[in-house]
């Protein structure tokens, strides 16, 4: 058995109280602890991507028992690849708030920080459904500390709404998970896909409350449609390195949504069939709506960018409702686009709104700011990749989005509202982007520029750079589009076809572990 | 028994609901407890319900209850215990920042920051 599975838990978990104990009052080693665990967790998750691409599903026994009695963690393409994005994500954040200074504006952000590493990645590689809802309380918790992180009154308002949500959340979860523990008698991943296949059809009713409870739950995380109010909120008044993180968060929920609907609750199952389906379609297209009105109604750029948000989930969430090989292979490349650009742009937006002292996000014109012609081409960028516009990745996804619902009997409908959306964003991010950069150079500066005390010459550079490797990271998804949707196909046919996952945790002799 | 434990379930989780839909945070913390208090005694009831049977292997047992549920509900009660203690803060600082415990975002600037007067 190989203990390398278990890395991505253990070193954030172990890391995490190091630093809020000893290195509690001395930040610059917190941040050199922090960094340095972050370093290395990237480098685990590199090399387990690159072991689970061969193929193989790899199981971890914790203590050594046997699925179904104890709990494992499963290393397939689809959690390494989760794995893999967050830890680069959690790389450039961390960046980012150590240059900007924003690690320092309350107590404890690193601690906070790996916790949040460990719950993230706990959820994306167990193979137990209550061991999921564990690591799921675990992000969560580290998430309300780093949600409130720097106080101020309309961040703990915020703040009290996130972790009411979530804590509904949770509970929903409990139900669910108790009604499936009620129906299957077991709560591992495996053995429920098979316990499921066999329930005969005329007593499945008990076990599609449970399912489609366990969607809402996910939905919540998701923030789909109706269960979406929380994110703009959070996400808006959330320091922005910690909205930044959190858009990996979201990606907690669509993961969970692709392994329980593929391999428990999949398009195969009598109990079920093309029910979550037929559910998530209308929520995303409602989703798209709001956050596409979101964007144009928005007068606050952090708010605009949480819509944003909002709008790409609901296109993540169109491919992933259909369920077939093409739409989920698009439904990742997708993911892993819309987490990077809405890093890129929340960095990008607490950059501008340091620079811009009293008026703060406001989509208003002010003097021009510092580096306002750099600012300005990494906003475009930015906007470019948000909204889906060649070249980027956010055009890619979009046509293999579109590519993969055109068989859908709703094609028209989803068709017109990705384009009509995808426009109706483009105007909304060409109007912010015009009142912030354009305008401003027409509006002479008025008094003193703005000096922050806590900027010196290494900490824009530092900081600006982080932002870059974002989007240079989106350029990459463009240029080795070919290889990427390459890992992503053989992802969905192992996601599709759960036999192997199955085998691989119930009887691991016989695959020679 | 069974009636007496699912209108226990039915009686706090509808409580529960009505308090997380009130307007001040107090009654949304006290419905949050109630819903978690609702779901342990559900959790406790999966395993089917048996009076005075032991959870663990014994030589003198007539039958057995089912132990997993019961390690759930420990895991559970663990977990929304802690979380009350970390919404009770939030909603502490919230509180004392904003001088109200009002749950909907009402500051100056409105919930999605609109500008305030124009200044001529």
């Amino acid at each position: 058995m190989m203990h390398w599975i278990i890395v991505p838990v253990v070193l954030p978990a172990l890391l995490a109280p190091v630093l809020a104990a000893v290195a509690r009052h001395d930040i610059v080693l917190a941040r050199v602890l922090s960094l340095a665990g972050t370093l290395l967790l990237a480098a685990v998750a590199l090399g387990l991507t690159i072991l689970a691409a061969q193929g193989d599903t790899h199981i971890y026994e914790l203590g050594n028992w046997n699925a179904p009695f104890g709990i494992v963690l499963v290393l397939d393409r689809l959690s390494a690849m989760m794995l893999l994005l967050t830890t680069v994500l959690a790389l450039i954040v961390q960046t980012y708030a150590v240059a900007s200074g924003w690690d320092n504006r309350g107590r404890h952000f690193h601690a906070l920080f790996q916790f949040q590493l460990m719950g993230i990645c706990g959820a994306f590689l167990t193979g137990d459904a209550f061991n999921l809802f564990v690591f799921f309380e675990v992000l969560l918790i580290a998430s309300y500390g780093l949600m409130i992180h720097g106080g101020g009154k309309m961040r703990l308002q915020a703040g009290l709404h996130y972790v009411v949500m979530n804590l509904t959340g949770s509970t929903l979860f409990l139900f669910a998970l108790g009604t499936i523990y009620a129906t299957t008698g077991t709560l591992n991943i495996a053995d429920l896909a098979v316990k499921v296949r066999d329930i005969p059809i005329e007593d499945a009713a008990l076990i599609r409350v449970a399912a489609m409870l366990l969607l809402i739950v996910f939905a919540i995380k998701a923030a789909l449609f109706p269960v979406q109010f929380w994110l703009p909120g959070a996400y808006a008044n959330a320091p922005a390195p910690v909205a930044a993180l959190f858009a990996i968060m979201t990606k907690v929920g669509v993961y969970a949504i692709l392994r329980f609907y593929t391999v428990i609750f999949g398009p195969d199952v009598g109990a079920t069939g093309s029910m979550p389906g037929d559910w998530l379609l209308p929520g995303a297209l409602v989703t798209l709506a709001i956050g596409v009105f979101g964007v144009l109604g928005a007068r606050r750029l952090m708010p605009m960018l949480s819509f944003a948000v909002l709008g790409s989930m609901g296109i993540l969430m169109l491919a992933i409702s259909a369920f077939t090989p093409q739409a989920i292979i698009a439904a990742l490349y997708y993911l892993v686009h819309s987490t990077l650009a809405a890093a890129a742009l929340f960095l990008l937006a607490d950059l501008l709104v340091s620079r811009r002292g009293a008026e703060g996000d406001y989509l208003r014109a002010t003097s021009p700011v510092a580096q306002n012609g750099l600012l300005a081409a990494l906003f475009f960028a930015g906007a470019i990749a948000m909204t889906g516009m060649p070249p980027l990745s956010g055009f890619l996804g979009k046509l293999l989005v579109l590519d993969a619902l055109r068989g859908s009997d709703q094609v028209a409908l989803i068709w017109s509202a990705i384009l009509l959306g995808s426009l109706l964003t483009i105007v909304g991010f060409a109007r912010a982007g015009s009142v912030l950069f354009w305008k401003a150079a027409a509006v002479a500066p008025s008094g003193d520029p703005v000096e922050d005390p806590d900027l010196d010459v290494l900490t824009p550079v530092l900081s600006i750079a982080s932002v870059m490797v974002a989007l240079t990271a989106l350029a990459a998804l463009t240029l080795f589009a070919g290889s990427a949707t390459g890992y992503f196909e053989q992802t969905s046919a192992q996601l599709l076809d759960p036999s192997n996952y199955i085998q691989a945790v119930l009887s691991p002799q016989q695959m020679g572990y | 028994m069974e009636l007496l434990v699912a209108a226990t379930v039915g009686v706090l989780t509808a409580a529960g609901v009505y308090l997380i839909l009130r307007l001040r945070s107090f009654p949304v913390i006290l419905g949050l407890a109630m819903l978690s208090y609702a779901v342990n005694v559900f959790l406790f009831a999966t395993g089917r319900l048996a009076v005075g049977l032991p959870p663990i292997l014994s030589k003198y047992a007539e039958g057995y209850t089912d132990p997993l549920p019961q390690a759930l509900v420990l895991t559970a009660i663990v977990i929304s215990f802690g979380m009350m203690a970390v919404l009770v803060m939030v909603a502490l600082g919230a509180f004392l920042t904003s001088d109200h415990d009002r749950i909907d975002i009402t500051d100056e600037t409105g919930e999605q920051g609109e500008p305030e007067v124009d200044k001529p």
